[in-house]
Parts: structure tokens; C-alpha cells; sequence
């Protein structure tokens, strides 16, 4: 059967071009690969190659036509045995269907939802009477990652200075001794390229830690992390998993200038196909850490210098994890709430104790989780409360804090009897000078301040 | 058309090289099918055509087991064939429907199968290098055997991260093949433009790395390569580097003018290099087929392309609510 030949699209944007050279006459046999025709796209003139073989039996747009709209006829192949008599019997061509697909039905994470009021789950992170032991951040990341490798032979953890050094922050600590050097592993000062083995061995079935000894060191790999471990599930339609943790310090540590001292909460957390955590205690960093490395997704899992040494209770389980998207009622209280997550909660808490004695009662929520985030915990909190402040060091611009507060404008507008306040860092690079960098960082002082600014007193 | 003669007697059984025939056909005849569809509108956006480095998956994959990984770039269409995926679902894919491989969410840069042992299909350039090297230490932790293939072209070897990796793959002996496609031109830059030495198969060398320079145009000398590399990796050596000589006729996308070489230079390499003609010669003069069997191919490979394109414009768009699906690997909300 004679052929139509179409128009093409040279481009992902073309749709009409200049015929400007006819390379072929009616009666030229051509074959694939064949140069037919030059065609003047709106960036280029392009080469237009035959794809099947054939005689030209007719030339239907003469060269020189200009606006010739893509999938026009442009000229007619005959088949061998073919004349071109038989070029009325030609086929209509299909073209590309109409995007027909009606606008998803799912709502995005901040659209209104269902009336009923959002609750929070209050239900303890652990059985109560549970036996407490006091221990610090340190030994209680070192102990989940511990108890993990212990429980899943497919566990591993690479990192700069993991084994042999026991750890640049020593939260790897022992880990060499107990599971050796296949399963603890040293590698060369290379983060993208180790980023992106720890994502290529959890596509191969294994689920990495992959330790950055800070996580400004681990902006060297964020392609692989967004690129390559955040989108391939959704990309491969659900066939490849990213089962794996990148944790370490985030944030500002002391005195140690602007390229050391980044908090990168609000930049994983905006990203979808990633798990983002930052915890603040003791308990939840274990518990947390453990689902994490349980957890099939890629985990950014945001740890903090200062945190590492403080102590907190932490419950004697052999077995205990915290879910993701649970946030964390510290503090419960009637007249204003303060959301905050990571060391903000030491500003957040320390402000709620200073309220106290000055009779305003705060509800204080750790988020523990960015992504995902517990809406309803916060919302539910505003609902009773009417005033919202809330506490990170990050930068103020696109911060988490941001994001709260567009979330309680749309969902709980009616509720708020005040503008919602984000305390964050400030819009500047980590100053080295111990006064400049105190005042590069958010404070009790400043939230103090904007309470008092949303409770009108 | 004068194809190239083989340089030396091949080993290599009828059977085998009609196998070879009938593999590097399929990518050609599917490639020039998609480049036809892509005119018509019904592939968008990036689509990358694999015509002329045919020999290079196709020798390569006669040189892998069962299990064997395989990693590439955006280039990745003849790498889906070769190693077994189904052309109905790659097509699909091309055209955005829910019968492709990522259920019309991956596009023609992100297909995989976990079947065949495909991992993508990557869109950044030099990224996958890591990645392959990631399943190779997989595979070296499950004490397997199994060995990855990781593609990647003369462009993406300028990138850093190709040499973070030769150094810890070659630290750890990782079982890794990097598989160097040089196909002249990084988009429109020549190797000459871009890179500082011309045998980029030597860059291993600082590492530790043995590597080869490959006649990628000719598929018996690359599956002999690829023999060589396998058995260097499965025997423990850690990685290898082969650097296949190959070459793309058709533009870097669809959107390519091609300005940045002649026209001249694109015959001559059709005209005496091509990998087809070159097996297709060596099936006429060896007596192991004749005209009449090699049509029987073409026009099997025709049917397969033409029903690969029917089921691709067939298969229907996939549903709005798959939008929301595939972002988390579990029932977890699936947004932040």
C-alpha cells in the first residue's frame, strides 16, 4: 500500500517548518537512512531521512513552502510492484492523541481537605512504664545503627572516617570491630561518586548508610540523591526501590564558618520521593533511625554536631522504632504554639519554660519528620491555641517555617487570631566571630519576641 | 554496498552470526520506527536514536550470563533490546502510555527491568557510572559471580565523577565492565574538541585499571572484547575498561542539525563501516545464509517493529490517578 510521508516534528517544540529543499524527484527509489529533504525548523535546518524503502510517487508540498504544519502530507511512497495509480488508496495518517487525561483527583499536600478537624496522634512512642536508661544522641544513633546491622545481614554503612577513625563524630563507634570491614567501610574522600555507589548497591539489593561527615560535604552529591535515589521508583513505574539512609551533622556547629555551617532541612524536604528527618532527643534519634534504615525509601537523615553529646531518656526496648510523620507533643500548653524540629527544639523549649513563669502556657510540637510532615498534629494544636510561632536555624527565605505558615493560612485561617511567626536563622552567610555567629542564629530572646507578638502582650 | 571484509577467519557458528544479524537489525529497524513516530507527534520531548552502534550491545551482550547487570545513559533504547525487553513495552514507553516499561512515566531516558536486569536509563550524564559500580559492590557483598555492564559515551568520561569511581572500583575490585561508547561526538563537541588525550581507554591507568581500544563497528571483535573483560571481572581482577570505537549516524537528538560534521563523513561510514552490512557480508560469502533467508529475517524484524509501534499507539494513556503513585515504595502517603 502507497504511503503518506508526514511532515515531521524535528523538535519537541516544532509545529510547522519551511519544505526548503526537496533532496528526492517522483521516481527516485530510496531506502532507509536515505536524505530526502531539508526542512527549516523554527531553530535549525534539519536533514530528513527516508525510514522505509520505496519509489517517490508523488511530491505533494513543493520546496519552498513555508508553515507547513506538522503530520502534512508531504509526499507519496510507493511500495515495490506499486504505481502511482495507486496513490489514492493511500491510508489517512493518525496523529498524536488530544491529552485527554482529566486533571488528577488527588489533592495536593496543602489543599483543603475533608472538614472534620484534624486530629493528633497522641499515642506513646512507647509503652508506658517502659524501663528509661540516660544516654546520649551519640550512643543512641550508634546503637540503632548497631542493633540494625545485627538484625539484617544486608545492612552496611560507607562513609569518610567510619571505621578505622571510628567515626569523625565517633556515631560510628565500634561498628568496625563488631561487623568488620565488608560491612563497615572507609572510603576515599569522594562524595559524589560514593553517593552514588551506596544508590547503585541499594538498586542491587542491599541498603546502605551512607555517612557524610557533614552534610555541606554531601552538596557535592546531591545530584545522586535527588536524580538518581528520590526519582527512580516513580520513573521506573514502581520497579526500582532506593532502600537507603544518608545521614550526618546538618546545620551550624560552633564557630566553624559559613561552608561548614548550612542547614539543609528545607532544601531534602522539598524534595518528592525522599523521607527527610531530623530529630532533636535521644530517643527519637534511635527510634527514628531505626525506621529508617527498615524504611524502602531514600532517607535524608538530619543529625546535629551540638545534639550529639546531650542526654536524654531512652527507653530499654530491645526492639523500638518511631513512624515517620508522627510529630511529637513536647510541651502541652493553651495560649500559643511553637513548632520547630532538630536543635531549634532547645530555643522552642527553653522559651516555653521562660513563658511559663510568665503565665503564657506554650504547646511546644517537634515535627521529628519533614517529609513526611504531620500536618494535623500542628493544625489541631493552632485550632486550640489560635497563634503560631515557629523556630529553625536554617535561612528565612522558602524555610520550613514558611511552609507552616501557608499551610495554617490555607487550612486553619479562620482559627488564627494572629499572623503566624517563623523565627529562623538569618539571611546571611555563618559569620566566623563568636558574636557575629550567636546573632546569625535564631534565639530564646527572638522567640520570646514573637510570641509575645502573636499573643498581643 | 562494499561492506567491510573482517580482517581475520571468524570464530563464530552461522547460527550465532545470524543472531547477530537478527539482534542489530531489530534496534536498527525499531530506532528508525521511533524517529518516524517521533515526526509524527507521537513521541515527545528527548529521544535519543542508537543507529549505527549496533555492534556495541549486541557483541557485548553475547559475552554476558544470566544475571549480568546492565547500566546505561540516555542512549539507551538498543540496550533494552539487546539484553531481552520486550519491544512493545520500550516502544510504549517511547510513546507515553501505560503498556511502557514505567507505565508512561520514564520516557525514553528511564526504562528499566528488574527481569532483565536493566537498571536504566539515566538522564544525567556520567551519573550512571557511579550507580553501575554500586551494583558491581552489590554483587561483590552477595558474592554472586555476577559482573555489570556500565555504558557510557566519550562525552561522559570528562565528567568527575567517572574518575571517583574508577578509583574506588578499583580499590575494592569491584565487578564492573566500563563500557566507554565512542561514538566521536559529545552532542555536537568531537573528542578532539573535548578531551585532552585521544585513548581515553588508557585513562583507567592511573588507577590500575587495564582497558582496550575496540573496533565497536565490527560485533565479532566486540563480543571477543567483551569475553576478555567478563572473565578479568568474574575472576575477581576488579573492573575493566573497554573503549568501543563506534559511531551514531543519525543527530546527538531529533533536534540535531547536525552542522558539526559533513554529510560526507556520515556516508563513509555507512557506506564502509556499517556493523549489518558488515555480518550480513559475512553470512553471504560464508555460504551460512542466503538472500532469501536474511529477507525472512527482515521481514520478521518488520513485523516485530510494526506491531511494537501498534501496541505503543494503541495502549492507552495512563490514568490521571498515576500521577500519585510510585513516589514512596510503600503505602505511606505518598506527598510530603
Amino acid at each position: 500500500m502507497a504511503t503518506e510521508i508526514l511532515m515531521p516534528a524535528l523538535s519537541p517544540t516544532m509545529e510547522e517548518g519551511t519544505l526548503a529543499k526537496w533532496l528526492v524527484k517522483e521516481g527516485d527509489s530510496v531506502k532507509s537512512g536515505d536524505i530526502m529533504a531539508e526542512i527549516e525548523t523554527d531553530k535549525a535546518t534539519m536533514e530528513f531521512e527516508a525510514v522505509d524503502e520505496g519509489t517517490i510517487g508523488k511530491i505533494l508540498i513543493e520546496e519552498g513552502t513555508e508553515g507547513v504544519k506538522v503530520n502534512t502530507a508531504i509526499a507519496v511512497l510507493l511500495e515495490e510492484g506499486e504505481s502511482a495509480d495507486d496513490i489514492e488508496s493511500v491510508a489517512t495518517p493518525e496523529s498524536a492523541p488530544e491529552d485527554e487525561a482529566p486533571a488528577p483527583k488527588k489533592s495536593a499536600p496543602a489543599e483543603a481537605k475533608a472538614p472534620e478537624a484534624p486530629k493528633a496522634d497522641t499515642s506513646p512512642d512507647w509503652p508506658e512504664g517502659t524501663e528509661m536508661e540516660t544516654k546520649t544522641v551519640r550512643e543512641a544513633l550508634n546503637a540503632a545503627m548497631a542493633e540494625e546491622m545485627r538484625d539484617d545481614p544486608t545492612v552496611f554503612i560507607m562513609g569518610e572516617e567510619v571505621a578505622e577513625y571510628q567515626g569523625a563524630y565517633k556515631i560510628t563507634q565500634n561498628l568496625l570491630e563488631e561487623f568488620g570491614g565488608k560491612r563497615v567501610i572507609d572510603t576515599p574522600i569522594t562524595e559524589h561518586g560514593f553517593a552514588g555507589i551506596g544508590v547503585g548497591a541499594a538498586f542491587g539489593g542491599l541498603r546502605p548508610i551512607v555517612e557524610f561527615m557533614t552534610w555541606n560535604f554531601g552538596m557535592q552529591a546531591i545530584d545522586q540523591i535527588i536524580n538518581s535515589a528520590a526519582k527512580t521508583l516513580y520513573m521506573s513505574g514502581g520497579q526500582m526501590g532506593c532502600p537507603i539512609v544518608f545521614r550526618g551533622p546538618n546545620g551550624a556547629a560552633a564557630r566553624v564558618g559559613a561552608q561548614h555551617s548550612q542547614d539543609y532541612a528545607a532544601w531534602y524536604a522539598q524534595i518528592p520521593g525522599l523521607r527527610v528527618v531530623q530529630p532533636y532527643s535521644a530517643a527519637c534519634a534511635k527510634g527514628l533511625l531505626k525506621q529508617a534504615i527498615r524504611d524502602p525509601n531514600p532517607v535524608i537523615f538530619l543529625e546535629n554536631e551540638i545534639l550529639y553529646g546531650r542526654s536524654f531518656e531512652v527507653p530499654k526496648l530491645d526492639d523500638f522504632t518511631i513512624p515517620f510523620g508522627k510529630a511529637k507533643i513536647w510541651r502541652e500548653g493553651s495560649d500559643v504554639t511553637i513548632v520547630s524540629f532538630g536543635i531549634g527544639m532547645t530555643y522552642a523549649l527553653e522559651a516555653a519554660d521562660k513563658l511559663a513563669e510568665d503565665g503564657v502556657s506554650a504547646e511546644v510540637i517537634d515535627l521529628r519528620t519533614l517529609r513526611p510532615l504531620d500536618y494535623d498534629t500542628v493544625i489541631a494544636s493552632v485550632m486550640k491555641t489560635n497563634r503560631c510561632v515557629t523556630v529553625e536555624e536554617g535561612w528565612p527565605v522558602a524555610s520550613i517555617g514558611n511552609h507552616i505558615s501557608a499551610t495554617l493560612m490555607e487550612r486553619a485561617f479562620d482559627y488564627l487570631d494572629a499572623p503566624v511567626i517563623n523565627c529562623t536563622g538569618k539571611d546571611v552567610p555563618m559569620p566566623y566571630a563568636a558574636n557575629l555567629e550567636k546573632l546569625a542564629l535564631t534565639s530564646v530572646d527572638e522567640v520570646l519576641d514573637a510570641v509575645r507578638q502573636v499573643t498581643y502582650r | 554496498m562494499a561492506a567491510r571484509k573482517s580482517t581475520k577467519k571468524p570464530n563464530v557458528s552461522a547460527d550465532e552470526l545470524k543472531t547477530f544479524y537478527r539482534d542489530m537489525l531489530l534496534i536498527r529497524r525499531f530506532e528508525e520506527k521511533a524517529g518516524q513516530l517521533y515526526g509524527m507527534g507521537l513521541i515527545g520531548g528527548f529521544c535519543h536514536l542508537y543507529i549505527g552502534q549496533e555492534a556495541v550491545v549486541v557483541g557485548l551482550e553475547a559475552a554476558a550470563e544470566d544475571g549480568d547487570k546492565r547500566i546505561t545513559t540516555y542512549r539507551d533504547h538498543g540496550h533494552m533490546l539487546a539484553c531481552g525487553m520486550d519491544p512493545k513495552g520500550v516502544m510504549a514507553e517511547l510513546t507515553g502510555r501505560e503498556g511502557g516499561y514505567s507505565r508512561g512515566k520514564g520516557g525514553s531516558m528511564h526504562m528499566f527491568s528488574k527481569e532483565k536486569h536493566f537498571y536504566g536509563g539515566h538522564g544525567i550524564v556520567g551519573a550512571n557510572v557511579p550507580l553501575g559500580a554500586g551494583l558491581a559492590f552489590a554483587d561483590k557483598y552477595n558474592e554472586n559471580g555476577r559482573v555489570t555492564f556500565t555504558y557510557f559515551g566519550d562525552g561522559a568520561a570528562n565528567q568527575g565523577q567517572v574518575y571517583e569511581t574508577f578509583n574506588m572500583a578499583a580499590l575494592w575490585d569491584l565487578p564492573v565492565i566500563f563500557v566507554i561508547e565512542n561514538n566521536q561526538y559529545a552532542m555536537g563537541t568531537s573528542q578532539k574538541r573535548s578531551t585532552s588525550s585521544p585513548d581515553i581507554y588508557t585513562r583507567g591507568e592511573a588507577f590500575g585499571i587495564p582497558g582496550e581500544a575496540v573496533d565497536g563497528m565490527d560485533v565479532l571483535a566486540v563480543k571477543e572484547a567483551g569475553e576478555k573483560a567478563v572473565a578479568h571481572c568474574r575472576s575477581g581482577k576488579g573492573p575493566y575498561i573497554l573503549e568501543i570505537k563506534t559511531y551514531r549516524y543519525r543527530g546527538h537528538s531529533m533536534s540535531d542539525p547536525a552542522k558539526y560534521r559533513t554529510r560526507e563523513e556520515v556516508q563513509k561510514m555507512r557506506d564502509e563501516k556499517d556493523a549489518i552490512e558488515h555480518v550480513r557480508d559475512l553470512l553471504l560469502s560464508g555460504s551460512h545464509a542466503s538472500e532469501d533467508d536474511l529477507k525472512a529475517i527482515d521481514k520478521e524484524i518488520k513485523e516485530i517493529v510494526n506491531a511494537s509501534a501498534e501496541f505503543a499507539k494503541d495502549s492507552p494513556v495512563p490514568a490521571a490517578e498515576e500521577l500519585w503513585t510510585d513516589i514512596y515504595a510503600d503505602t505511606a502517603p505518598q506527598n510530603a
